[in-house]
């Protein structure tokens, strides 16, 4: 199967001497044609420029990129059938949303009446048709990002990029603007790059989520493998939310042993040294007969669930408890884990085993 | 491949006329001016080469001394008098006042006009016998004389004077425009700390005026040295050359007295002047500049 | 912000309003005077005082002021030198302004490398005495047959005004986001399509600052027009000082005043109706360095 995008050995150093910065350590990903693959991570990991690389705006150090079947490396942004969404949106100032949506076709010399008709249909799909003459400094941020985003699919390109388009948009337009870009992607069915910082949007835009730290690809993977089965503990701390727990401790004879008591559990086979326990709070119960115990240490409504923070001899632990739990901070309680969603790292390298 | 290269070329193809021709005409102009600064060239240019000749010789003339002289005098008191007033009219426009845009627009007309209008009108206001001495004369202060305009000693001072007048405005939307920059919030800190208002203005206000004040220093200072359509419309560097200045000097040596070695000596000079003066202020500048990129 | 220095109590506020008339009849003063003695006879002005308001509007010395008074060798008043300033002037503006806004879009948006320090090493010439250049100039004014003309002066007032053009542009164009430029670049553009498209049409607010600053200073320039004109080119400023140095038998004040207003009429007109962009420009420049 050949893919829309493949990323082949990027490398890219900025500076010289010895004042040389890696941004890009070795970046190998392919993507295939119609997924929706999201660039996750902290600022500096280097996503952003990931992305850039692939338009066109910036040339890698070393590695090669292909569109389609073409090599693109060298090739100019405006001939790599690619349409891009940024963070700021970028619209033209001075010209209306019609003539924003119909620029590029506009330099491509698409004849005026083939024009008007792509806009319009442009605009149905994205519901901005009473906005086609208004300029974007009269136009609220959701409705620019409508705009930057017609601007895009008016040139039904092969790969869409998309550079943190939810920004600078409130907590609730981005909730709406997310189901907006993921029922246009169900539409169009274009290839599309996502980048953001918020794991929340890698989760539920992605088809596959690449999570990047330092400039190197930490995992890439379904949505599922990435939460369940994350390749290190940073993806797993990084994805999820509140945080993996993770407990530090040793296995001996059939049992795991962190601070203070012995867990029934297993680790795997090649768990001999330090060892890192990961559990997630929905994974954690709060029961009055287990053997872990701790002590309440903060309590968190979010009105859907109650987050508790237990301080065990093992350390601070967040557990995922039933919204109408009463317990209050002081309260002794004891700590249950559900085995078969635990995940073992080692503790050195931070791998799962 | 082909268009991208081209894409890199013509940006630089756009601006090499102006850069090419800007540099010609700053620092080739300036070596070339240099080189006759060494040359015995009178009347015309003449590439004879004589060192330092020239220079030995302006610096031993009454007349350039005179000018420099001139030139601290004219340059501490138009600069100092036009920040001085420019700060305290900025502050009083500062205070909220109605019809400040119109007063603001009074303030600074007079930038809008020539110098030579300015002396002109200047001419006329401090004419010793029918200016402002009669005016006074008029008013009933019969022992007022103003001879300041033909008086060898003081006819700087009128430049000073007119100088100041055209300027001040300028100084003060300077100030004025530093002045709205300072943070609201910090003046009003300082005052719920109960600190007194002569304290805020001493310890918050006026540092942070710093930077307008060595902009406003700057930019008056270089006007100062290059001055000379003021001084010729004004005194035609008169009586005699007892208002010459450096600029004045410069013309009268190269274009009306045949010596254009000694006119490009002065004006070295002046360029030395200006450069000491900027250069370490741009630096500065456009060092700092580069560092909040 | 406002740090009261005078509370609103009513005598602090009456003597800050009178502090600032006081400063705007000072800027005023000559103003009004020139304006009232031009439109005196020779009579009023000798007998009545400075400030005294004419008897009648006598228009008189206006008129010999722009069609007969004598500037040296010639009496044909500020008419011709009017005419020569116009014909400077509007071009050298408009051709600088266009020039140093081509200059500015390449210095901010399309930088290459040592474009920084170029543009640094050509911000001099905002500042650097003119005097420097004169004797040079002259020289090359004679080679190209243009000395003593108003197209010379016009070459003169575009070379020493690109610095300050280019600067203003560039600084205004920095401020273009970079999302913006890469927008464009990703749907197709290239360097004309963007300044054509999209950096002109929001370029109304610098380009009239630029004009205007530019219209003053060349409309005003003395210097250069004093070294670089011939008989028939010199422009106001320079009919002007002769018209008002000339030693004629009699000195007619009320003409000098005359043509010192006709000289000083455009220039504080334009400031008139745009003097915010005016404003602008002297802020913009002197403040940013």
């Amino acid at each position: 199967m050949s893919s829309a995008l493949k990323i082949s050995g990027i490398r890219k150093c900025f500076g010289k001497g010895d004042k040389t910065v890696e941004v890009l350590k070795r970046i190998d990903i392919d993507v295939a044609p119609g997924e929706f693959l999201i660039l996750v991570g902290p600022s500096g990991c280097g996503k952003s420029t990931l992305l850039n690389i692939i338009a066109g705006l910036e040339e890698p150090t070393e590695g090669s990129i292909s569109i389609g079947e073409r090599n693109v490396v060298g090739v100019p942004p405006a001939q790599r059938d690619i349409a891009m969404v940024f963070q700021s949106y970028a619209l033209y100032p001075t010209m209306s949303v019609a003539e924003n949506i119909g620029f590029a076709l506009e330099i491509r010399k698409v004849p005026k009446a083939e024009r008007q008709t792509r806009i319009a249909e442009v605009a149905a799909m994205l519901q901005i048709e009473h906005l086609l003459d208004r300029r974007p400094s009269q136009l609220s941020g959701g409705q620019r990002q409508r705009v930057a985003m017609g601007r895009a699919l008016a040139r039904n390109p092969q790969l869409f990029l998309f550079d943190e388009p939810l920004s600078n948009l409130d907590a609730k337009l981005r909730v709406e603007m997310r189901a907006e870009i993921k029922r246009l992607h169900q539409l169009s069915g274009i290839t599309s790059v996502y980048v953001t910082h918020d794991q929340v949007e890698a989760m539920t835009l992605g088809s596959r989520i690449a999570v990047m730290k330092g400039g190197v690809l930490q995992q890439l993977g379904t949505p599922d493998e990435i939460y369940n089965r994350p390749a290190n503990t940073y993806v797993a701390t990084f994805i999820g939310s509140p945080t993996m727990n993770l407990v530090e401790g040793r296995a001996a004879s059939g049992q795991f042993v962190i601070a203070g008591v012995a867990l029934a559990l297993t680790a795997p086979d090649n768990a001999s040294k330090p060892t890192l326990l990961g559990l997630r709070p929905e994974h954690i119960r709060l029961s009055d007969a287990a053997t872990w115990r701790g002590v309440v240490n903060l309590v968190e409504p979010t009105g859907a669930d109650t987050y508790v923070v237990v301080e065990t001899p093992a350390g601070k632990l967040t557990v995922r408890a039933a919204p109408q739990t009463q317990v209050r901070p002081g309260d002794a309680v004891g700590l249950e884990i559900q085995a078969d969603h635990v995940t073992w790292f080692d503790q050195a390298s931070g791998l799962r085993l | 491949m082909q268009k991208h290269r081209l894409e890199t070329l013509i940006p630089k193809l756009v601006v090499a006329p102006g850069l090419v021709l800007g540099f010609a005409f700053i620092y080739g102009f300036m070596i070339w001016n240099g080189v006759l600064s060494v040359t015995a060239s009178r009347m015309l240019p003449n590439y004879e080469l004589v060192g330092l000749a020239q220079y030995a010789k302006l610096w031993e003339m009454d007349r350039w001394w005179v000018a420099l002289k001139n030139l601290a005098i004219f340059g501490i008191g138009y600069v100092g008098g036009a920040m001085a007033l420019g700060v305290f009219l900025a502050v009083l426009l500062d205070q909220k006042v109605r019809a400040e845009g119109f007063i603001r627009t009074v303030y600074l007309y007079p930038m809008a006009l020539s110098f030579v209008v300015t002396g002109t009108a200047w001419k006329w206001l401090l004419n010793p016998s029918m200016g402002l001495e009669k005016l006074m004369h008029d008013w009933g202060w019969e022992s007022f004389s103003f001879g300041w305009l033909v008086d060898s000693e003081m006819a700087i001072y009128c430049v000073v004077i007119a100088g100041i007048w055209q300027s001040a405005g300028f100084a003060m939307a300077l100030f004025l425009a530093g002045l709205r920059g300072i943070d609201d919030s910090i003046i009003k800190a300082a005052q719920i700390d109960g600190a007194s208002l002569p304290r805020i203005y001493w310890r918050i206000v006026l540092p942070a005026l710093r930077p307008v004040f060595f902009s406003t220093l700057m930019v008056l200072s270089h006007l100062a040295i290059k001055s000379f359509d003021l001084i010729m419309a004004l005194t035609s560097g008169g009586p005699g050359y007892a208002t010459d200045v450096p600029a004045t000097f410069m013309y009268a040596m190269s274009f009306t007295r045949g010596q254009i070695g000694l006119g490009a000596a002065s004006a070295t000079m002046m360029l030395a002047t200006v450069a000491a003066l900027v250069v370490p202020y741009l630096y500065s500048e456009l060092r700092g500049q580069s560092h909040e990129r | 912000m406002s740090v009261k220095f005078f509370s609103m109590h009513v005598f602090s506020r009456a003597l800050l309003y009178v502090t600032l008339l006081v400063g705007a009849a000072f800027f005023l003063a000559p103003l009004y005077v020139m304006v009232v003695t031009s439109l005196k006879d020779a009579d009023e002005i000798r007998q009545n005082s400075l400030v005294s308001l004419p008897g009648g509007i006598n228009f008189d010395a206006w008129r010999l002021a722009w069609d007969s008074a004598c500037t040296g060798a010639q009496c044909s008043g500020l008419e011709p030198f009017f005419w020569n300033s116009v014909w400077m002037t509007i071009p050298a503006v408009l051709i600088s302004t266009t020039w140093g806004a081509l200059n500015g879009y390449v210095l901010s948006l399309w930088k290459f490398r040592g474009s920084e320090t170029l543009f640094a090493f050509l911000l001099f010439g905002v500042f650097m005495p003119f005097q420097v250049v004169l004797l040079p100039m002259s020289q090359v004014l004679g080679w190209l047959g243009m000395s003593s003309s108003i197209a010379g002066l016009i070459l003169v007032h575009l070379l020493a005004g690109l610095p300050s053009t280019t600067l203003f542009f560039r600084n205004y164009y920095a401020a273009v986001p970079k999302d913006l430029l890469n927008a464009a670049r990703m749907d197709g553009a290239g360097f004309w399509m963007i300044f054509r498209r999209i950096i002109v049409p929001m370029s109304t607010p610098i380009v009239m600052v630029t004009l205007i600053w530019q219209f003053t200073q060349i409309w005003n320039d003395f210097l250069f027009g004093v070294a670089f004109s011939g008989a028939d080119s010199k422009p106001i400023t320079v009919g002007l000082n002769n018209l008002a140095n000339t030693t004629s038998s009699v000195k007619a004040y009320n003409v000098d005043m005359a043509a010192a207003l006709i000289a000083g009429l455009p220039t504080m007109l334009v400031y008139v109706v745009a003097g915010r962009y005016f404003v602008r420009g002297l802020t913009a420049g002197a403040v940013k360095g």
